[in-house]
């Protein structure tokens, strides 16, 4: 690990101050950026541990019917999984995040250094293989090398690497909010936005900018209805999806009144296409219209030869979920 | 500024890059806690802090300031040794013993995690209860991975103390 300035953050505005510097990194849970330095693949010149700050709280937003949830950035993955509205309102979001990782992890990791976690590319955590997000111009090594792992939706000739985690996958199918403050002023930013695709910046992973620092994550009011994540891994525990699908279903007569799904391990940011919702809403559960679903998901996909496989198996598990969630015989 | 482990306040270290688990080892000369991986991927580094099982490998001792740490020399000792030390024994629940000490703070953690009522990927119904099925166990331990594959014999272990404190 390269030398650092170790700095505890004692109010929120000192912490924004000093990470807007760029030689500087926040540290909250630390569970992705301490491996990341040993490896070399993080080197900051100033670590702000943030890990102290009043951001641990999870308290109910609003009241009565509208009473959403927010999830402060400094709760672990285990209190907000473990938490009895999470638990009751949405499943889908205590489902995802105990589908990742280990129990000593969720125990450490915290809601927003899981947004923030980067992506678990061969080639960007390796200092000796040219990667174009952690050395800009460097190329891609993944493109034309080992790709099992990477993206099949909106990749670029400069990067095909995936957002890794499932939290952020169910926040994203509920519509949460991510709220970011800075030194002297606030804004909202929707889970569904927070990530970016690469493009020809395949370094900046989200739309954080330096002086930015996630102080919670809100859960609007709870919708109902039937919530799932399922997660196809290459083990039955602590493996990072292939793909993975969030989603929260209702129906009336049998014909769907809510569809939101978002989908893990197939993109640069999880993937959520509004036109998925707009089709099946109103129409009555089925294998052709599942498969005209997946038709729609995967309208853009492109593999690139290891990673093919994600192209069929989105389309199944996408039609395994539905399944599962209406009662059609798969 | 110390933290303290088991019952012990340590001052902390000078250099900022020093992890909580090599702090436990070097600073602290406790060796008990191994280091496996140092990625966070195999458990051996196991502690708890305040009570949580953690993986000290990827935690930085500067950020511990004040906290309670106990390793696996603090839940038991050769002449007293903790419930959990003595069904690993029992059950021979290892072959090398590398992973062991994490293993034994893992599952111990784990039985007060149970005892708490949080959920994990095996639980079938999120509002109730977790029941300690073997899927609970196996799930909960994935956390700690052993090369000699004491799988089994882990699993009778912490069953068998499971099944007393029940």
């Amino acid at each position: 690990m390269r030398p650092f300035d170790y700095q505890r953050a004692e109010r929120l505005t000192h912490a924004a101050q000093l990470t807007a510097d760029a030689d500087t990194l926040a540290l909250a849970g630390g569970t992705n950026l301490i491996d990341l330095m040993k490896l070399q693949v993080e080197t900051p010149q100033t670590l702000v541990d943030i890990g102290r700050l009043s951001l641990g709280e999870i308290a109910d937003e609003g009241a009565g019917k509208a009473r959403g949830l927010r999830i402060g950035a400094l709760a672990t993955n285990t209190a907000t999984a473990a938490h009895p509205r999470v638990r009751a309102d949405y499943p889908v979001l205590a489902r995802g995040i105990l589908a990742g990782a280990t129990q000593q992890l969720r125990n450490k990791a915290t809601t927003g250094g899981n947004l923030c976690q980067r992506t678990r590319c061969y080639y960007f955590t390796n200092i000796d293989q040219p990667c174009n997000k952690r050395e800009p111009g460097s190329g891609c090594g993944a493109i034309k090398g080992i790709a099992r792992i990477h993206a099949v939706l909106g990749t670029s000739p400069h990067c095909i690497a995936t957002y890794p985690g499932d939290m952020a996958v169910a926040m994203a199918a509920l519509d949460a909010t991510v709220e970011i403050a800075s030194e002297n002023s606030s804004r909202s930013v929707p889970v569904r936005g927070f990530h970016r695709l690469p493009g020809d910046t395949p370094e900046r992973d989200n739309v954080l900018e330096p002086g930015e620092i996630i102080t919670a994550v809100t859960l609007p009011a709870p919708v109902g209805g039937i919530h799932l994540y399922r997660k196809v891994r290459e083990r039955s525990s602590y493996a990072f999806a292939l793909c993975s699908v969030a989603a929260v279903i209702a129906l009336e007569d049998n014909r769907f009144t809510r569809a939101d799904l978002a989908f893990g391990g197939l993109a640069h940011k999880p993937w959520h296409d509004p036109r998925i919702a707009d089709l099946l809403i109103g129409n009555e559960p089925s294998l052709a219209l599942f498969d005209k679903a997946a038709d729609l998901l995967l309208e853009d996909a492109q593999g690139y030869g290891e990673n093919d496989f994600k192209i069929p198996l989105a389309r199944r598990t996408l039609a395994a979920v539905l399944c599962e969630a209406t009662g059609v015989e798969p | 500024m110390a933290i303290s482990i088991n019952g012990q306040d340590y001052p902390l270290p000078e250099d900022p890059r020093t992890s909580l688990l090599d702090f436990i080892r070097r600073d602290a000369r406790l060796p008990g806690t191994k280091k496996g991986c140092d990625h966070g991927q195999c458990g051996a580094c196991t502690v708890l802090v305040g009570g949580v099982r953690i993986n000290s490998c990827l935690s930085l001792a500067v950020t511990h300031d004040g906290d309670e740490v106990t390793t696996i020399e603090g839940l038991g000792t050769l002449a007293a040794p903790s419930a959990m030390q003595s069904a690993f024994v029992a059950h021979d629940g290892f072959q090398c013993g590398y992973c062991t000490p994490g293993q034994i703070c893992s599952a111990t953690a784990m039985l007060q995690e149970l005892a708490a009522g949080w959920p994990s990927d095996a639980t079938a119904d999120l509002e109730a209860a977790p029941n300690l099925t073997d899927d609970e166990i196996r799930e909960r331990m994935s956390g700690n991975l052993c090369r000699c594959g004491a799988y089994a014999n882990i699993l009778a272990a912490i069953r068998d103390v499971a099944g007393e404190s029940a």
